[in-house]
């Protein structure tokens, strides 16, 4: 599979990921850490499902999927495969948010951040379990593992190894099938008046008592939710990669959801959605840095066409009452003198990266292995410039200009700021 | 039969005693002041009453029932509404949000428009203001604004905890006035004040809270003028 295809997939799961997240930190306030380990409950018991279960139900875990799952399949657009995988994937939501579950309702009736401390705890818990399991039973012996129980199946999951092989059902379809639902659903809750209580919890968590909010059982249900997502998100990540490894789900992959939410701004939708893309797309760029300069002088002509003109767009409502789209643009020279500030800041922030790429070119420094460093510098500078995130708890389209109704025989306002 | 009674309540912070055995009762239709020094256990009164901080001893009734160990969101759909010291405004949220949210254990649509109705016409620096984000607000709007979120529950008791806190005595003067107004409309209100002047005006009947116990209480006209309210709470000398 080319390189730009697999990047489209872990950004698709990893905007499941951030959203879901979203809705534990963001929407209430709440600290989890263990997105890694309710990612890792999923996976595994996705890929239990999926290789343990074709190898009982056909003696082969090879690939039996439909057109869905694989370009090349011929034939029906699902076969037994992908029932298997997609009811794998619900098994890894329902095991994950019962995890959530069990690990939340004791934390969420307390408060303060005890949620951060249980669940990074738990994290490393899921991690060292999983990695104390017995050897996965060969792809070849299916008859032993028709023999075994369910429940010694379950405790052959590969340990330090890995659970490996796996049949690969997670494609595009199915990874942006699940992107789209996620962000259905988190959306459909945040302009909910449920979605009003989450955020009135995160605000001020007495006053929402008030207001009649029953307080930890919305944390316990923002929480298992969001934790469902994060299984759902392991099953796929397994499907996709073909092989699980409690190593990777670590401490390491909570805190670069996290990041996602926290870059994003703690609650907004869009926020944790772009976030995701681009430090999903982050470590390939750094794998080989194209040139900076290019971008920059865009940015810098760019800048100074809006300087000097005034662009504004918006939907209104029309003479017939229909929405009609309306660009405005409008000479500002004569109103506004330059402000260089911006244009200086664009300019020298490309030129020291640019002097960066060419530093670690020439020294041979690999900075993909920086990628960590990368993210908390990220951090601290997004904490000093805007310690809201991207979009605060807003989503991106409440930023863009809005415009009054204009009369049909008036002229066409003057652009806005 | 009054709509509130409260009897012998003890409540404590760990070891810190902050109640020892306080009576009172507000009826049906009534504004109730109770007034005291800082640190006298009005807010506590107030928060044991609602539900949000447990009672040791005593006896909390509401229309009847007893509501000791009843939780706020229960509280709430039984009618007692409680607008807490600070406001508690969700700052991030508009001012539709936080109306909207003083309605939220509601479900009948057309009474919520009504009284949304009803709130901005009693608050109309609140209507200019509704797409704006709450924390942005002055604090008197902010005070209204909490006063009109605690109505939308429609309570037919409002809990009010210093409602005038900080604010400059023109808008001290209007949210009384708008005190009185909810209260003519029908609803019983618990007022604790620090500014006890204007508490004793508004009110009928007035109680004294002195270090966790109840020093005095009578008709709010009687206690404005009576010799030690006018001394230790009104600055008469
Ligand atoms: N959460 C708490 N933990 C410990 N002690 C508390 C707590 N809340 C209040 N107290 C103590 O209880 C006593 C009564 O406090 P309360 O808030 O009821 O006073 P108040 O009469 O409302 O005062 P004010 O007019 O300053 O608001 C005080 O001595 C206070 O220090
Ligand atoms: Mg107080």
């Amino acid at each position: 599979m080319g390189g730009f295809a697999t990047v489209l997939l872990v950004i698709g799961i990893n905007i499941v990921l951030a959203v879901s997240l979203t809705v534990v930190n963001g929407f209430t306030g709440q600290f989890s850490m263990g997105h890694g380990g309710f990612m890792a409950v999923g996976g595994y018991v996705a890929a239990m499902i999926v290789y343990y279960g074709s190898l009982r139900l056909w003696g082969s875990a090879n690939f039996a999927g439909g057109f869905l799952s694989s370009a090349s399949g011929d034939g029906a657009w699902l076969a037994g495969g992908d029932v298997l995988f997609v009811v794998a994937c619900l098994a890894a939501g329902l095991a994950a948010a019962g995890a959530g579950y069990l690990v939340g309702l004791p934390s969420l009736r307390l408060k303060g951040d005890y949620l951060a401390i249980v669940t990074l705890g738990f994290g490393e818990i899921v991690r060292v379990v999983l990695q104390g399991t017995a050897p996965q039973i060969a792809r070849s012996k299916a008859d032993v593992v028709r023999e075994t129980p369910v429940w010694k199946l379950a405790t052959h999951l590969g340990g330090a190894q890995g659970f490996n092989l796996l049949p690969t059902y997670a494609t595009l379809f199915w990874i942006y099938f699940a992107a789209v639902l996620t962000l259905i659903v988190v959306y459909r809750l945040k302009m909910s008046s449920s979605g009003r209580a989450f955020l009135s919890i995160r605000e001020d968590e007495i006053a929402s008592q008030a207001m009649g909010v029953n307080v930890t059982k919305y944390k316990v249900r923002a929480f298992v939710l969001s934790s469902f997502f994060a299984g759902v998100a392991g099953g796929l990540y397994a499907m996709y990669l073909g092989a699980i490894n409690a190593t990777d789900l670590g401490f390491q992959r909570s805190f670069e959801v996290i990041i996602m939410v926290v870059l994003g701004g703690m609650g907004s939708i869009s926020g944790a959605t772009l976030a995701a893309i681009l430090l999903s797309i982050l470590p390939e760029v750094l794998r080989a840095p194209p040139p900076v300069w290019p971008a920059g002088l865009a940015l810098l002509v760019v800048m100074v066409i809006i300087q000097k003109v005034g662009i504004s767009f918006g939907l209104t409502r029309g003479p017939a009452d229909g929405i009609v789209l309306n660009i405005a643009i409008s000479m500002r020279s004569l109103r506004r003198s330059w402000k260089f500030k911006p244009l200086v800041i664009v300019a020298g922030v490309t030129m020291a990266l640019e002097t960066a790429r060419l530093v670690c070119l020439q020294q041979q420094i690999d900075i993909a292995q920086y990628r960590m460093v990368l993210y908390a510098l990220m951090l601290i500078i997004m904490m000093i410039v805007r310690p809201e995130g991207l979009f605060g708890v807003r989503e991106f389209w409440d930023y863009l200009p809005r415009r009054r109704a204009h009369s049909p025989s008036g002229p066409v306002a003057e652009a806005s700021a | 039969m009054p709509l509130l009674q409260v009897s012998n309540l003890h409540v404590s912070y760990g070891s810190i005693r902050a109640l020892h055995g306080i009576d009172l009762e507000v009826e049906a239709g009534k504004i109730v002041t109770l007034i005291g020094a800082n640190g006298a256990g009005k807010s506590t009164t107030l928060r044991a009453i609602s539900g949000m901080i447990p009672s040791e001893q005593g006896a909390i009734s509401f229309d009847g029932h007893s509501i000791l160990g009843t939780p706020p969101h229960r509280l709430l759909e039984q009618g007692m509404a409680h607008v807490p010291e600070g406001r508690g405004i969700f700052g991030n949220l508009t001012v539709e949000d936080n109306l909207a949210l003083g309605a939220y254990i509601r479900n009948d649509r057309d009474g919520i428009r009504n009284d949304h109705e009803r709130v901005l016409e009693l608050f109309p620096r609140l209507k200019e203001r509704l797409k704006q984000s709450a924390g942005t607000l002055s604090g008197g709007e902010q005070q209204m604004l909490a006063i009109a979120r605690g109505m939308m529950s429609r309570p037919r008791l409002l809990l009010l905890d210093e409602p005038s806190l900080g604010l400059a005595p023109q808008f001290v003067q209007t949210i009384f006035a708008i005190i009185r107004e909810v209260n003519q409309q029908g609803t019983t209100i618990l007022l604790i004040e620090q500014n006890a002047h204007m508490a004793l005006q508004v009110a009928h009947q007035a109680y004294v809270l002195e270090t966790g116990a109840i020093a005095m209480r009578g008709p709010a006209s009687e206690l404005a003028a009576s010799d030690e309210v006018r001394k230790r709470y009104l600055g008469i000398a």
